[in-house]
Order: C-alpha cells, then structure tokens, then sequence
C-alpha cells in the first residue's frame, strides 16, 4: 500500500476509536452534573453514590479521550500535510478555538471535579461539573462545525494554488448540515449515555445489589431514553433530507440507488455491485423511500450514476454502515418503549428479562455511533473537502515505511487500551456504587465490614473500585 | 479589525503568542513529566503514590498546551505546521504513544493492584520517552528541515542528530530537575528527602547537557554561531548564559534549604532562559532558514479572528489554571492510596 491508503486506514482507525469515548464522556459528563445538582439541591445520599460511582467510570474514560484526541491534532499535520495546507485558514482558527474554548475549560475543571469534592462545596462542585460538561458540549461544537464545513463548505473561496480563504466566518461556521449534524452527534452521545447507563443498572438490579442507586439510575436513564430514542430518529430524517439536498451522491450511496428515479423503493436488503452498477440479490419495499425522503408518493431522488464511477464513495461500505445505525436506533427505541410500557405496569424493576435486555443494548449506542461516522466519512469520498479537494491530493510527503510503523503501533496500543478500559471499567461498573444512602445493616456484606472507611472517605479518587474490591 | 492584522507587528504578537504558549507547556508539562522521569527511581510505593498524587488534578490542564501550541502553529503560522509535523513525523507519533501510555496510566494505575508495577513502568517510560521525542524534535528544528517547493522534502529519519540526542537528554534531564523541585514543594519526609537528592543528578546532567548542545549547536550551524558570536550581538547576549550560570549556582546551593519552592522556582527560570536562547538562536523563522514568521503567516481575517479569542480567552484560561492549582495547593495528602493497602 502507499502512504495515502495507509494514511488514510490510520487516520480511519484513530478517529474512529477516538470518537467512542467523546461519545461516553459528552453523556455522562452531564450525567455526572445533573447528580451533582440533584445531591446540592436534596442532599439525598443516593444522588452522591451515584455521582460518585459515575465520576469514576466518566474519568477513566475521560483519560482515553484526552489522549487519543492529542494524536488527532497532529495528524492533520503529520499525514495531511496537503490539506494542512488547503485549509489552515479556514480550519485553523475553529481547531484553536475549539482548545481555548473547551479542552481548556474541561481541564482546568476536571481536577477539582474528580478529586475537590472535599476540598469545595457543594456548589462549587457542581459549578466545576458544569464547566467540564460544558466543555465537552463546546468542543463537540467547533469538531462538527470544522467537519461539517468540509461536508458542505461555505464562506470561503480557493485561489488558483488552492488555498481556501475566508470571505465569511459566519458562513463558515454555520454551514447548510452543521446544525443537523451537531444535534444528532449529540443525541447520539445522549442516547448511546442512557443505554449505559441503563444497562449497568441493570446488571446490578438483575443481581440484586445496590437495589436503591440502581432503580434511581436505570429510571432516569429509561426516561431519558424514551425522550430521545424518538428525538434522534426525528434529527436523523432531518439531516438525511439535507444531505439529500446538499450531498446526493452520498445519500444515494446510503440508500443503494443507482438510476435517478420517479418515486424510488426501500431497499431493505441488497449486495450493491459497484462493478456492474447495480443492486444485487435486491429486497425492494416500493415508494418507500420517496415518502421518507421527499414527503411524497413519486418525489425524485438523485441516483449514484448521475456521477461517474470515479466520484462514487464505496457504496457497499456506506450502505450496510447505514443499515446498521438505523436497525440499532430501531432497537433503542423498542427497549425504550419496552421499558416504558413496564413501568406503566409497575414491573420495570421486576422484570428481570426485560434487565437482561438492558444490559445488551449497554454497547449498541457504540456500534450505531461508529456506523454513523462511516456513512457520512466515507460517503464523502473521493473529496475530503466535498466537491473542492480531493482525499488523495491531501496528503503528505511521508514515506509509506514510516506510516506503516505508526499503525501497526497504533492498533496495538489501542487494542490494549481498549482491553484494559473494558477490565478497569468493567470492574468498577461491576462493583458498582458504594451505598452510603443505606442503614448499615442493609449494604451488601463485602462493605458492612469496612463500614467506618468508607464513612469518612475522602473525596471519591479512582481508587474506590479497588478500596471496595479488597476490602 | 482585518485592517489592524495586516500591519508588520502582527507576525511579531503571533510569534509571542506562540512563544508564551510553548514556554508554558515546557515549564508545565515539564514538571508533570518530570515526576514521571523520576517515578522509578523512587525508593517506595509510597513516595510514588504521593508522586502521582500530587500532578494528578493538573496534569491534563499542562498537557493541554501542547494541543494549544499545535492548533496555534496550523491557525497562525500554517506554513510551519504542514512543513514540520511530516518532517518529525516519526518523534511526534512516538511522542503521542508515550504520552498515551503516561496518560492512562494515571487512571489505571490506581485501579490496578497485581499488575501496579507494569503501570509504573508504563508511566516511567512514557514520561522519558515523550521528553526524549521533544529533544530529538529541538535538535532537528536546530539543524534545520530540508525543503522543496514549500513542503518537506526529505525521509523519514532525516530528523536524526547528533544535536536531538544532546537535547533529548537534556530535556529528561531538565524535566526531572523540575519534577524534583515540584516534590521538594510539594512532597515531605521522605519523599522530600528523595527529590532533594535526586535533583543533584538531574542539575548536573541538565548543566552540562545545556553547555554541549549551545556549543554543539554553535559549532554545527553556522548561522547559528553568527547570531551569538558577532559583535555587537555578542555583548547583548551575553547575560543570558551567565544568568544561566548563576541560576544553576543558585539552585546547587538552595536544594537543602528550608526555602522549599526555590529549586523549582530556579528551575522553570533555567528553562526559560534556555528557550531564550533558542528564540535568539533561530529567530526570524518558523521554519529554520526556510519560512519566516512573515512568510509564514494566515490570511488576516484568519488572524483576527484567532487573535480575538487568544486576547480574551487565554487570560480566563490561566486564571482558572491558576486556581486549580490553588485549590490543591500545599503539601500532597495522598488520598488515592489508602484503597490499595486497606
């Protein structure tokens, strides 16, 4: 492979396991607030277990985003040195403005909300709380602005050396899908939050432990989700009728539609053939599309061949990447419905399958989220700035050995981070939260015995999870 | 607005910019990646759990101007960016996989009870290999980068040289002093008394480091020694080496004295007088003999925009840093440890 391909694997795998922990930490940052708040405003114990125990896995996870993202901001640099380049002028400031405005927040606020719970007061706290779940929220902000620019750019015009010049920030910023594309990245992490949330109640209500902190949390996230399962699918319709309008090739490529048509089906299943330019083995609903799509029976769609095979994306990869988000928010909003149909009846925390089911969905939001990011990354391709610049005209002078041995080192240091996030956190989440809102009689055996360590414990530090583990 | 960016002194207000924000990441990360240089050669669990104790609340705040010094460098100084991050391209990337280790070794650590020690490697040799990657990436900026039709045109290790594994050296060396002034202040018994004589070592290696890479320096690029050697440049230039020279004196005599924070304090200004003395070794360029800081600039409006958020922002940003560190201020109590012995 030469340096561009392997540039482009890597950056496809660094962003891609970059994005899966935004996506945990954005949710349960404010989570986290939204405990802090609870336990300031009603001083009830069970809003402080929670805080306490959710701080612990939101950190950990945290870390993995700090430094997975450091490695995305010299990227650019190091392998796309062309487009580097290109856009500096444009990109440039919305990449400082995104440090200055967020990391910096979330970091200066980070040490005081993990580790200053004594040290602070109540208000204070969740002041510092907010300011990382603010943070995270600003920064989500100006990634999907810069991404969105490159989706759909605007506001600024290329010189005959290609070099993009900014004629209006406005313009730039917000661009025609940027608003679509940010509320969904965001309710994804919401949603994707809840459904962790949710399941690791669950496990713990299944088992029969922590029983007050585990109904408190695995209500709020079920309520949660009822809101937003619906909500997501509601902004994903929106920003698929934009990018119908601005990027129809894309679109067609997610819907498998080769011939521009009058009307055109659902297609539910098929083997899209980039050869032939064609659906194979094609399981067709008709006029299906047409009514989601443009709102009507017989509304006309852009097909994939309106441009020539050369500026087509992967069609395979864009079309099962799609049907993968949507069959998993499809699933989200039946365990959502699922669950508010159990509370009506009073068995949500009884219904010890209904639990089971909780804690399956736990990595859905994940899955939907990376499939999610294919389908509008790679239905982009060929361009990396849509109809402007092309992927392969953006990289840099480095040499195919040195990018080979960067990521063959990047997947095995994730692959090991990723190992020992799932054991850290795994075992944490499993122990699950520490029950001071609870007589001491009523907590399980393993902290009845250490009961007055834990009654004057300092802030909650990460090493809970072992303090409670061993003791 | 616009206007006001097109006059000569905004490269010089960028340049300054980007200067302020390397010096801060350098002096901050400096002492965070110091204690981690220093992590193994403590003698007790103890001493490294207070170690760790201490920089945890601030590390990510320290290492978050590393991240600003790149996005500055892309939004002001684009020519830099594109030219020298495929130039090191094989330091940064080992650079971000030390930093990755260190980073999560924070979190883990803690969590883990059989396997501690292999974080501590881990968070030992991510801190050394990190500074290390900045020394070889300080060296091969001195030398200089080769250059065609405004991109990088050289291979993968034409970073190499004599001069980045001095400065590589001397940088672990340097960190490690800081990092050892940091505990001297904020650490106590024994953990005090380590970090006083360690800090020995680390002055001696980061003198004598010093010393060679400014002579190596100006004995290999000769513009370089131009800049320092020609009169009357000479006589401007020379308070910065015998300031250096009575600060290294000062900090000798000052490890065992009841004054705590003055090894640190020294220290950060070693560092500062030695980035000193690089701006004047490589001023006017972004990129050495290459691009200029006038050559090298973003459009205007780019620049004004930037330099509104910089002007308002960057004040906020170092208060609430400021304060972080407030509130965590005196002696470390090590509060994460007692979960590992209970």
């Amino acid at each position: 492979m030469d340096a561009l391909a392997l540039s482009r694997l890597q950056f496809a795998f660094t962003i891609g396991f970059h994005i899966l922990w935004p996506t945990l930490t954005i949710g349960t940052a404010w989570f986290v607030t939204l405990l802090s708040f609870l336990w300031w405003r009603t001083g009830k114990l069970v809003y402080r277990d929670l805080m306490r125990f959710w701080m612990r896995l939101f950190a950990l996870g945290f870390g993995m985003g700090v430094v997975t993202g450091i490695v995305l901001s010299y990227e650019i640099g190091t392998n796309w040195a062309g487009f580097s380049r290109s856009v500096a002028n444009v990109l440039g400031p919305l990449f400082a403005y995104e440090t200055m405005t967020a990391f910096f927040l979330e970091a200066g606020f980070i040490g005081i909300m993990l580790f200053g719970e004594a040290r602070v007061s109540k208000a204070t706290h969740f002041f510092a709380c907010l300011m990382v779940a603010m943070g995270a929220l600003i920064s989500s902000t100006w990634i999907i602005a810069a991404n969105s620019w490159m989706q759909t750019p605007a506001g600024a015009v290329a010189d005959a050396e290609g070099v993009f010049h900014v004629v209006d920030w406005g313009q730039v910023i917000f661009t025609s899908s940027f608003p679509y594309r940010l509320a969904h990245m965001v309710c994804a992490s919401f949603l994707t939050c809840a459904f962790v949330i949710a399941g690791v109640s669950a496990f713990h209500l299944w088992r029969g432990q922590h029983v007050a902190a585990s109904r408190t949390a695995f209500s709020m996230a079920l309520w949660l989700a009822l809101v937003l399962a619906p909500l997501q699918i509601f902004i994903g319709d929106l920003h698929g009728r934009n990018t119908l309008q601005e990027q129809p090739t894309k679109l067609a490529a997610m819907e498998g539609l080769w011939e521009t048509t009058r009307g055109p089906a659902m297609t539910v299943f098929a083997w899209p053939d980039m050869a032939a330019q064609k659906n194979l083995y094609a399981l067709d609903i008709p006029h299906l599309a047409s009514l989601y799509l443009t709102h009507s029976w017989d509304g006309e769609v852009e097909g994939l061949k309106a441009v020539p095979p050369a500026d087509q994306p992967n069609v395979p990869v864009v079309f099962f990447a799609f049907r993968i988000m949507v069959g998993i928010g499809m699933l989200l909003l039946a365990t959502a419905i699922t669950g508010a149909v159990l509370r009506l009846r009073r068995r949500l925390y009884e219904a010890r399958w209904f639990h089971l089911v909780a804690m399956a969905t736990t990595p859905l939001g994940f899955v939907a989220v990376i499939a999610g990011w294919t389908v509008t990354e790679a239905g982009r391709q060929p361009w990396i700035i849509y109809g402007a610049l092309r992927t392969a005209d953006a990289a840099a002078p480095v040499a195919a050995g040195a990018v080979t041995a960067s990521l063959v080192i990047f997947f095995a240091v994730y692959n090991l981070l990723l190992l020992a996030f799932v054991w850290f956190a795994g075992r944490v989440a499993l122990t699950g939260p520490t029950d001071t809102s609870l007589r001491v009689s009523e907590r399980p055996g393993l902290e009845r015995t250490s009961v007055d360590l834990f009654a004057t414990t300092p802030p909650p530090s990460l090493a809970h999870g072992t303090g409670q583990a061993k003791a | 607005m616009t206007e006001l960016m097109q006059a000569d002194h905004v490269p010089l207000l960028f340049a300054a910019v980007a200067v302020f924000c390397v010096t801060v990441y350098v002096l901050a990360d400096g002492l965070d990646l110091g204690v981690g240089i220093l992590f193994l050669a403590a003698p007790r669990d103890q001493d490294r759990d207070v170690m760790m104790a201490s920089i945890e609340p601030v590390w990510d705040g320290n290492e978050t101007w590393l991240v600003m010094g790149g996005t500055l460098l892309f939004a002001a100084f684009p020519a830099g960016y594109y030219v020298l991050l495929p130039a090191f391209y094989l330091p940064i990337m080992f650079m971000l996989f030390a930093l990755i280790f260190r980073g999560v070794a924070f979190g883990f650590r803690l969590q883990a009870t059989r396997y501690r020690p292999a974080w501590d490697a881990a968070f030992f040799a991510g801190s050394v290999l990190a500074t290390f990657c900045q020394g070889l990436i300080l060296g091969g900026l001195i030398n200089g980068v080769p250059v065609e039709n405004g991109m990088f045109a050289g291979g993968p290790f034409s970073f190499l040289s004599l001069l980045g594994v001095m400065c590589g050296v001397g940088l672990v060396g340097g960190y490690g002093l800081i990092g050892a002034g940091w505990l001297i202040w904020k650490g106590q018994g024994p953990t005090q008394v380590f970090a006083r004589e360690i800090a020995h070592a680390a002055l001696i290696l980061t003198a004598v480091m010093m010393l060679l890479v400014s002579l190596w320096s100006a004995w290999s690029v000769p513009d370089v020694a131009e800049r320092w050697f020609s009169l009357p440049n000479l006589l401007w230039l020379a308070p910065v080496p015998l300031v250096a020279l009575a600060v290294v004196v000062s900090i000798w005599r000052g490890i065992w004295t009841a004054r705590e924070g003055q090894t640190f304090v020294l220290s950060l200004v070693l560092f500062a007088l030695g980035l000193i003395g690089l701006v004047v070794s490589l001023w006017p360029y972004v990129v050495p003999r290459q691009v200029t800081v006038w050559d090298g600039l973003a459009d205007p409006q780019s620049l004004a925009f930037v330099g509104i958020g910089v002007a308002v922002i960057i004040p906020i940003v170092l208060a609430y840093q400021v304060h972080a560190y407030w509130v965590f201020r005196g002696k470390t109590v090590d509060h994460g440890g007692y979960g590992g012995e209970a």
